[in-house]
């Protein structure tokens, strides 16, 4: 009995919490029919969003994976002195407020900032155009790949790596062949993660891009557009396809979880 | 190596040591006189407020969702587990939003909780969900099961099984997953942005207040508060590497 009554509360809180507003914002996009729902996704400043929010995740995706991997690496393997501090950095993302984020780039590369004065005399915009919202994705997806690889690499040990060596294999030759084969179920769920995170990223991005519709709106933030001009229906359009990627995100990850303890 | 500490310092240090430098600029009184002004000190009050409540929250359903997913069994378990991880792969604007359709203007259930205080409780909830339950659950899962049977068959009462034997072992995951989704819930604007109005004084929490104060060009308002904000943070890392140390430790004495 008692172990009934814990699991309705837990059941009832997850749908309270979480499923219920999850569902019931599918039925608000389709409450209406489809016509609404399509034409302000086929918007052209919506389209213009997601492809904003789809070329930034692809470069900050793969500029977090090269920088998780290695990192890992110099954390793990190459106990230099202030190893410690090197892992504090890179969690430090998970612990701050996505709009500090986007305040420090703000005052770094704006007008008076050490490097927005530079930046402008050479022709380049950065506050308020895709370069900063990219370097704000990229600051707070920082982490992922690093903090899946590097538990997997410590279990690991570094006997394989060793014994490479020792068969005159280059550092290279034993990354390649040795170490990635062994640690890619991590790397590829940390990407997963990045993938979620850069594709919903709003607080960093919302500082720095200044909200400029059909320019410098992403995905998230024509939702809040949509949502503050009324237009509901389009704001839950955005929502669902949002939240249809992260239910395949989600899928994955728990595909892949089994395959990574294996 | 040398790529690391570059890449960390241009992307990370770099804008830490801007934000340090341009909200003390004008010394150290204005920064002090900034960060205490009332619509400051309120938000910050509502913020770290907020986050308590939710921690404790969690802290309990947190324990006993992951208790569940460890100790019982039922149809639709590994549902249930899959979907805890939902509000991390959720953009926060659209859990905010999601919120809204249930527990809005027109709720179907009929709670209207928009631009209160409940709000920002129930958006930091949905948040901060996953984390008590994801650093509990591997601990609960390891745990030997004979200490329980052994206090069970000498008489021990369940409340007493779980205070004496369980919790002393759960309690370093239960505070590192605390102190996470704390870390969270001070930095949150995503799913409150929505929901809470952000009216100062009332529903404005510190991240609106910084965002507010960057929109409106108080750029000494916005870094104050943010400096303080960094420095929670800093501190929560700091607290989660303590807890992690003792409870290694522990083991290691064991």
């Amino acid at each position: 009995m008692r172990r009934l009554g814990l699991r309705s509360v837990a059941i009832f809180y997850l749908v309270a919490i979480l499923l219920g507003p999850l569902a019931m914002v599918f039925y608000r996009a389709f409450e209406h029919g489809i016509h609404p729902l399509w034409s302000s996704l086929t918007d052209p400043n919506t389209i213009h969003a997601f492809r904003l929010t789809l070329e930034i995740t692809a470069i900050a995706v793969p500029v977090n994976t090269i920088f998780g991997v290695v990192c890992a690496l110099a954390i793990v393997r190459r106990r230099f002195p202030g190893a410690g501090i090197v892992n504090a950095i890179v969690d430090l993302p998970l612990a701050l407020s996505p709009v500090v984020v986007g305040l420090m780039l703000f005052l770094l590369y704006g007008r008076s900032g050490w490097f927005g004065s530079w930046t402008s005399a050479h022709g380049v915009q950065v506050l308020f155009a895709t370069p900063s919202m990219v370097i704000a994705t990229i600051f707070v997806s920082l982490p992922f790949v690093a903090r899946e690889v590097v538990p997997t690499l410590r279990e690991l040990g570094d006997e394989q790596e060793q014994a490479a060596h020792t068969l005159g294999a280059s550092g290279w030759q034993t990354f390649w062949r040795v170490t990635l084969p062994s640690i890619r179920w991590a790397v590829i769920y940390g990407v997963v993660l990045t993938t979620a995170r850069c594709l919903g990223e709003y607080g960093a991005v919302a500082v720095v891009s200044g909200h400029i519709e059909g320019q410098t709106e992403t995905a998230t933030l024509r939702v809040q557009d949509y949502y503050e001009n009324f237009n509901l229906t389009g704001a839950y359009g955005i929502a669902i396809v949002l939240a249809v990627i992260s239910v395949l995100v989600l899928t994955a990850m728990t595909l892949l979880k089994p395959k990574e303890s294996a | 190596m040398g790529f690391v500490t570059t890449f960390l310092s241009v992307v990370v240090l770099l804008p830490i040591a801007a934000l340090l430098s341009a909200s003390t600029t004008e010394g150290w009184h204005q920064f002090w006189s900034v960060v205490t002004a009332p619509e400051a000190v309120a938000s910050l009050k509502l913020t770290l407020g907020a986050a308590v409540i939710v921690s404790l929250i969690n802290a309990v359903v947190g324990t006993l969702t992951a208790w569940v997913l460890v100790r019982d069994d039922f149809a639709g378990k590994s549902l249930m587990n899959a979907v805890i991880d939902l509000p991390f792969a959720l953009p926060t604007i659209v859990g905010g939003l999601t919120l809204l359709t249930l527990y809005g203007p027109r709720s179907p259930v009929g709670i209207d909780i928009a631009f209160t205080r409940t709000a920002i409780f129930l958006a930091l909830l949905f948040e901060t969900l996953p984390f008590v339950v994801r650093t509990v659950q591997p601990v609960l899962h390891e745990l030997d099961r004979e200490a329980e049977e052994a206090a069970r068959s000498l008489g021990a009462r369940e409340a007493r099984v779980f205070r004496s034997i369980v919790l002393p072992n759960i309690a370093p995951g239960i505070l590192s997953g605390v102190a996470l989704g704390f870390a969270r819930a001070v930095g949150e604007i995503g799913a409150i942005v929505l929901i809470s109005g952000n009216v100062p004084f009332k529903t404005e929490v510190a991240a609106v207040f910084v965002f507010n104060h960057i929109q409106s060009g108080d750029q000494n308002g916005a870094s104050a508060v943010a400096v303080v904000m960094l420095a929670i943070a800093f501190l929560l890392l700091l607290a989660i590497g303590g807890i992690r140390y003792l409870a290694t430790r522990h083991e290691r004495h064991a």
